[in-house]
């Protein structure tokens, strides 16, 4: 084992979080390491066409992903069942390489509602206790969108984000979403093309009398230069986002906004294929000393630093401070600790609408697109006498239609023969979806902790998932069936499928990778991991970013929120703590 | 659609431009004419500049398809092409998976890392589990369809008389459904797993690019309408309900053209029959 020269900061994972933190930390005249356990990749030549256009390979094999047979997770849907392990992904599907999951996601930036950051307080002051149960542990960020509202700004205009405002500098603005925190700036780039089926959206919640708008997107609508003078590309609506990479350098990304400017600085230096073992402690416990990892070659080295920077996906953030003993671990028995507890996912409830003789060209597509109604989220309607909290954005948005996964077909149709074949060809462009992405409450019951059992393939305890829906969850789900059937009649659909929320959480299923928490942000330490710039309340040095601090789950793509999180953590790194270490909050 | 036509090209210039200055006397005229569409378009400048292809492979040298069954044995082989062809069979709205070559994709997984498990987390202890907790086999794929193959072939033997293929199309869907529904019991794989690969596989093979063997042709896409790969669609995504006829494009057109042009124009979307009229807002 080598232990390496000292630098200012090392940041474990290099995509979104970690990309935002080198940046500015390399800005503000700091040495920064990038440990980055992938590859590096770049729009030209690793994310080109036609290969990248491989449904298979992509969408089905998971080129861009985690690999299980290294590193999974195990998973159990309550604490009275034996954990497994995930053999192979299917309800979450982890990135890997250089951009993380900034590479292959779709690009919906969103900025949660003020509500989100409050949900405990203003739901008590608004309907009493009673609503939450006593099983709920959803509670305040520590910050309020207020606070963060520049940083959202800062991340949309770094990405180019298309969108339409609609509340801007305290006016309501029709065709926007009305329902929105403030805005200070309209978005940087004009919104996306409607579909067809966003068409038909946008007639029938019209006359529901709802509010539709243009979902934002990081699928450029315009070439456009961010404040950091790189150029993104402009989306030709290709209709390969999710699973793939850009060709265009039009999606934003780590590579198409950051990247450019971090590789010429020498202040920066990558190290791909770096897989992380553990942060290290000095005696007292409180103060980080330097990080180990496993080269490429498979030798292990230890790089000192005076801050570390966590900014892996989620729950790897969780694992590696229970596996660097930071923090103490959530025990939802004695209901102490904090580390692994609130971890919280997402609730999507589908709607598949079947027409007759239409031409809906749905492979004509943007992972962005989509047109949406707000109406129906966080606390934008009365939850009096509905027992349940939260909601979700519903939309109609027809990311692609790639065939191997996209091939529906009506209720009662034979799953294979010619019957199957007739109905897949008759409805493959005569179909739409509309989905309603769900918040999700955390419960003291669903957490994360180390499995006892199986480890990965560097010999360390895989992270255990314990997970079930709960109230909020099965009601939400009923009451948006209702709501995606009385737009689908809206929308003049023949037919449509719908999907009640099984009873319980089934890993199998592709749902959502937008899992949360487990290392969440909040102004006591008996309940949080980091305050609210991220930083660890038990070692100073240490940051926690990412979606492993939101401390349950809006209706809402995360992305925004934990890239304009980010940049509240960086404004008060460089303005504040760099000058002078120690609690920022 | 001519103006994606035109953008398709124009794109690829500016996207395979390492391969156009390394062979710029072979290239397409009417490429080499193109002009960047805007500056927005180009590719982000990379640390990594592509060098220019000094080897191109041939047109013949990728064309040539030596196809041969590599996992399968004999009676697999004879098994697979009776089970994908009622799966999904071939009917008026033309040739089924037999036929797209979708047994040979099959044999061309199993023999690789998907047959070995190559991606599955494969450490034990190994437990049954609960349908919750997904896939908890130790058997890799390509190990669920040696036993799932023998084990429809021996019940099929015991209720009629004759191995699988042997069987009328009739007699292959009741099979069939009994192994779907779990209704036939095998003894080491359960028959719901095994007839779900091998649904999943065979509808892989349907409409996977005809690079890994099925979808020969582009039965696939064209029994659907699916265009391929060749995906630019800025200036038709919002025409709405508008058909899109066109003859698909694999991703070997893309790549053997433009090696074969060492740099030219891209396969183009070419349209089967008029659009007709666009009846745009028709929604009566």
């Amino acid at each position: 084992m080598a232990t390496l020269k000292p630098v200012d900061a090392v940041v474990i994972g290099v995509g979104w979080t970690g990309g935002i933190v080198a940046s500015e930390l390399t800005k503000a005249g700091l040495n920064v390491v990038g440990l980055e356990r992938g590859m590096f990749r770049d729009t030209d030549p690793d994310f080109q066409v036609p290969q990248v256009h491989d449904e298979l390979d992509y969408g089905i094999r998971y080129k861009l992903f985690q690999d299980a047979a290294k590193e999974t997770y195990t998973f159990r849907n309550n604490a009275s069942q034996g954990a497994l392990p995930i053999r192979q992904f299917g309800s979450f599907i982890p990135g890997n390489g250089l951009g993380g999951a900034g590479v292959h996601w779709n690009g919906v930036t969103w900025r949660f509602l003020p509500w989100d950051f409050e949900t405990r307080s203003q739901t008590i002051a608004r309907y009493g206790a009673g609503i939450l149960g006593d099983d709920c542990t959803s509670q305040d960020w520590g910050v309020t969108y207020d606070e963060i509202e520049p940083y959202y700004d800062r991340f949309e205009y770094l990405c180019g984000i298309g969108g339409k405002a609609g509340h801007l500098q305290g006016k309501k603005i029709a065709g926007g979403n009305i329902f929105e925190g403030n805005r200070s700036r309209e978005y940087p780039s004009p919104p996306m093309k409607q579909q067809y089926a966003g068409q038909l959206f946008t007639e029938g919640t019209g006359k529901l009398g709802y509010h539709p708008f243009p979902q934002p997107s990081a699928n450029s609508t315009r070439p456009h230069t961010n404040p950091e003078g790189v150029e993104i590309g402009l989306c030709v609506y290709c209709g390969y986002c999710e699973r793939f990479s850009c060709e265009m350098g039009a999606k934003a990304s780590l590579q198409t906004t950051l990247l450019p400017n971090l590789m010429k600085n020498p202040k920066f230096e990558l190290r791909p294929s770096s897989h992380v073992l553990r942060i290290n402690l000095d005696r007292s416990g409180k103060k980080a000393v330097s990080v180990t990892y496993l080269d490429g070659a498979g030798v292990e080295q230890t790089q000192p630093a005076e801050m570390i920077f966590v900014t892996a996906w989620a729950l790897n953030n969780v694992r590696l401070l229970l596996l660097s003993k930071i923090g103490q671990p959530y025990d939802p028995v004695k209901n102490t600790g904090v580390v692994g507890r609130n971890y919280a996912y997402q609730v999507n409830t589908a709607a598949t609408l079947f027409y007759e003789g239409r031409h809906f060209n749905n492979f004509m597509a943007a992972g962005a697109i989509g047109t949406i109604i707000d109406d129906f989220n966080g606390d934008n309607f009365d939850h009096a006498g509905l027992d349940f909290i939260g909601g979700a954005d519903i939309g109609q948005s027809n990311t692609n239609a790639r065939p191997i996964l996209y091939h529906p077909v009506p209720p009662g149709t034979p799953a294979w023969g010619s019957a199957w074949k007739s109905a897949v060809v008759k409805y493959y462009n005569n179909s739409a979806s509309l989905n309603a992405q769900g918040g999700c409450q955390s419960y003291r019951q669903n957490y994360l902790d180390l499995d006892p059992t199986y480890t990965d393939a560097y010999g360390q305890p895989l992270l255990r998932m314990t997970m079930d829906w709960y109230k909020h969850e099965h009601k939400q789900s009923a009451f948006m069936v209702e709501k995606l059937g009385q737009i689908a009649k809206a929308m003049d659909a023949k037919q449509f499928t719908t999907g009640l929320l099984p009873e319980h959480y089934d890993i199998v299923p592709y749902q959502s990778t937008h899992n949360v928490g487990g290392a969440v942000m909040g102004a006591d330490p008996r309940t949080s991991v980091v305050n609210k710039y991220g930083q660890s309340w038990d070692a100073s040095n240490v940051f926690v970013l990412g979606a492993s601090s939101f401390p349950q789950n809006a209706g809402y793509n995360p992305t925004g929120t934990l890239g304009a999180l980010a940049y509240h953590t960086m404004d008060a790194v460089v303005k504040r703590y760099i000058k002078s270490p120690g609690r920022l909050a | 659609m001519p103006d994606d036509k035109a953008l398709s090209r124009k794109l690829f210039v500016i996207l395979g431009s390492g391969a156009v200055a390394g062979a710029a006397a072979v290239a397409a005229p009417e490429a080499l004419r193109a002009e960047p569409v805007a500056a927005g378009h180009a590719k982000p400048a990379s640390p990594r500049p592509t060098p220019p292809m000094e080897h191109a492979p041939t047109l013949k040298a990728l064309g040539a398809r030596p196809e041969a069954y590599a996992y399968l044995t004999g009676p697999e082989v004879a098994f697979v092409e009776a089970a994908v062809e009622r799966l999904i069979p071939t009917d008026a709205h033309g040739p089924g998976a037999k036929e797209a070559g979708v047994a040979y994709y099959i044999d061309q997984q199993l023999a690789g890392r998907y047959g070995r498990g190559d991606t599955i987390y494969t450490q034990g202890p190994w437990g049954a589990g609960l349908p919750t907790q997904g896939y908890q086999l130790r058997y890799t794929p390509a190990e669920v369809y040696r036993l799932g193959i023998a084990a429809t072939d021996a019940h099929a033997k015991t209720a009629y008389g004759k191995v699988f293929h042997l069987l009328d199309g009739a007699h292959q869907d009741v099979v069939l459904q009994g192994v779907e529904s779990g209704a036939i019991v095998f003894e080491d794989v359960p028959a719901k797993t095994f007839f779900g690969m091998l649904l999943g596989d065979t509808v892989q093979g349907f409409f996977a690019d005809p690079m890994y063997g099925g979808n020969r042709d582009k039965i696939g896409w064209k029994t659907i309408g699916f265009p391929g790969v060749g995906a630019v669609y800025l200036e038709s995504v919002d025409k709405f309900n508008v058909p899109y006829d066109v003859a698909p494009v694999g991703i070997a057109d893309e790549m053997q053209k433009s090696m074969a042009m060492q740099g030219g124009a891209p396969v183009e979307h070419v349209q089967t029959r008029l659009a007709g009229r666009a009846r745009l807002r028709d929604i009566s």
